[in-house]
């Protein structure tokens, strides 16, 4: 079986901010923040900073590394739990309907009516701010759409004939909803998930960039670009190399989620074979 | 009535509600099933041949909700069970198989694995034991290569091969009874042949009897003992196979019976007009008072306009529903 290109970069791409997030120990040349230097402020790109270092002589290249374990851990932790709400309560509401569906849409109503990231800053508010509460911050707040998405493949699947079928064949109604209806919608929910682990990054950068989110010194890709945002011009590597990094591994996110849609799919991986 | 009755219906009464009023659908329709008998119910489109058998699967929605009547199983009624008692008879003892092999596999599971799940869900095996006997029911419904179908997805599949597919799902767990819904109106003739063969010496061999719906007589005709016949929602005649064709008796399975075109006729007979019955089914909402059939009968007088006929007890064995029945 030929897996396409999309699968490949997409999962290359993803794979190095990985190990980067993991090896972070050992890959990086300096700590992340310990190593403040005030000497070896703002110095350019070059062959002993290979990213250049801030305002504070820390090197660059070694903050990439380590925020790439918060920024992902964030990303990937929270999208988690966003799937997991957002397909339970949407499979459930739209396989069952009745007033379980009528309350699941009032309260994806609600969420929708509220912006996500304002419902973040009052959670962070009140647990403080910290990598935990960021995590279940970012993940209680923007289920909805996966909600919606899932609600809508479950109102079209349920009348399939598969389903009908399953149901004389004497299926329970969790046989159906986990073996008939969450694989055929996962396509999707996969390709609104890697978009969604994209978009946590990002809240998370907004949140931290509060004070709410992941506090200085401990770096984070979303915490060094708001941190770099003053010398842009000055010394424009300060949000070049975390701008690069948020900006490759969401492009690696979303060609990794169209590829395993691909194969998801079996009658497109038949095509291809 | 010969053997044992594994199903019997009494008195079917299917309602559907609308703007608060409720229509019946399906009335007073009886019928036994004795173990391993082939039955047919026939009639045109809309006159509650596949809401009956849903209603035996327990499977009305809303608007569809049986109003009144009995169903047995065994001697047990059926219509009132919980939901999971129901769903123990699902599959279990009483399976069904439709007209679109196409659509009842679910596309994204290789077809061993659904056939292995009927196993697994309804006798408690391994998911290995569950897949090893999925090979071999395969092989009963005579697939080709059943060691590497299993691993194929439905689409991958013929519409002939998909119907074996569904077959053996649905007689995975040896259930009392198969109801299948016009089993072979999607597939060409040549494979239909095979099919009903194949559904015939399965039957046979294990014991399961049939409820066959279709609106094919010739086909009926050819795999069932007894057969109902529908219209609008009402079993007007209900005769040995035999008896059906060779003599009907209601004007309608006589309409019925003459609008098949036969082989030969033209050469015994001289070309001749195709019979035909004027008019079509009344909508559910608009059934006529009396006879339901008066508008489109040939036989009608005054009195079937008024008096809706009484089941009547055929000399040769059969009901029919007629004050004119021959």
């Amino acid at each position: 079986m030929k897996l396409g290109a999309n699968l490949w970069i997409g999962g290359v791409l993803c794979a190095i901010a990985a190990i980067a997030g993991i090896l972070a120990p050992w890959l990086a040349h300096t700590h992340p923040f310990m190593d403040a230097n005030l000497m070896n402020a703002e110095i350019p790109p070059g062959r002993e900073y290979w990213f250049g270092t801030d305002g504070q002589g820390r090197d660059i290249y070694s903050r990439v590394l380590h925020g790439a374990r918060i920024s992902l851990t964030v990303g990937f932790v929270s999208q988690m739990i966003n799937s997991i709400i957002g397909v339970t309560l949407g499979l459930t509401a739209g396989y069952w309907g009745g007033w379980w569906d009528d309350f699941v849409n009032g309260l994806t109503n609600v969420m929708l009516a509220i912006p996500s990231l304002i419902f973040a800053l009052a959670i962070m508010a009140v647990l403080g701010p910290g990598l935990g509460s960021l995590i279940v911050a970012l993940g209680l707040t923007s289920w909805s759409f996966t909600c919606r998405l899932a609600r809508a493949s479950a109102l079209s699947l349920k009348s399939q004939g598969y389903v009908q079928a399953a149901k004389t064949l004497g299926y329970g109604d969790l046989r159906i909803m986990l073996t008939q209806l969450l694989p055929n919608m996962l396509g999707p929910i996969i390709v609104i998930a890697t978009l969604g682990i994209g978009g946590a990054i990002l809240s998370e950068a907004a949140l931290s960039f509060l004070g709410l989110g992941i506090r200085p010194p401990y770096p984070s890709w979303g915490s060094m670009l708001s941190e770099a945002r003053d010398q842009i011009t000055t010394a424009p590597w300060l949000s070049i190399f975390p701008g690069l990094a948020i900006f490759l591994t969401v492009l690696g996110l979303n060609l990794l989620g169209d590829g395993l849609r691909d194969i998801l799919d079996p009658q497109s991986r038949s095509r291809r074979a | 009535m010969s053997g044992t009755s594994l199903l019997s219906v009494e008195n079917l009464r299917l309602d559907l509600t609308s703007g608060g009023k409720a229509h019946a659908a399906v009335e007073g329709v009886s019928f036994d099933i004795a173990k391993g008998e082939t039955f047919g119910l026939v009639g045109e489109s809309g006159c509650g041949k596949s809401i009956t058998a849903l209603s035996i699967m327990s499977l009305l929605k809303p608007p569809l909700g049986i109003g009144a009547g009995k169903i047995r199983l065994d001697g047990r009624e059926i219509q009132n069970l919980g939901a999971a008692e129901t769903r123990k008879l699902r599959g279990k003892r009483i399976s069904m198989i439709f007209q679109e092999p196409m659509t009842a596999l679910n596309p994204l599971s290789p077809v061993g694995r659904q056939i292995a799940e009927m196993f697994v869900l309804h006798e408690g095996a391994s998911w290995k034991e569950a897949e090893r006997r999925a090979v071999e029911a395969l092989v009963n419904v005579r697939v080709p290569a059943p060691e590497r179908r299993v691993k194929d997805y439905p689409h991958q599949l013929s519409g002939g091969m998909r119907q074996r597919v569904m077959i053996a799902i649905a007689l995975a767990c040896q259930p009392d009874l198969l109801i299948a819904d016009e089993p072979t109106t999607a597939l060409d003739v040549t494979v239909q042949a095979e099919i009903l063969d194949l559904m015939r010496d399965l039957c046979v061999a294990r014991g399961t009897a049939i409820l066959m719906i279709s609106h094919d007589l010739g086909l009926v005709a050819n795999m069932c003992r007894r057969v109902g016949v529908m219209y609008a929602g009402r079993l007007v005649e209900l005769r040995p196979s035999s008896d059906l064709f060779r003599a009907p008796s209601h004007p309608y399975t006589r309409g019925l019976v003459a609008s098949l075109p036969r082989l030969g006729t033209r050469a015994a007979n001289g070309q001749r007009r195709l019979q035909e019955i004027t008019g079509t089914v009344p909508g559910i909402t608009a059934f006529p008072p009396g006879c339901r059939f008066h508008p489109r009968c040939t036989v009608m007088t005054e009195g079937c306009k008024v008096t809706d006929p009484s089941a009547t007890q055929l000399p040769g064995g059969g009901l029919v529903r007629c004050h004119h029945h021959g």
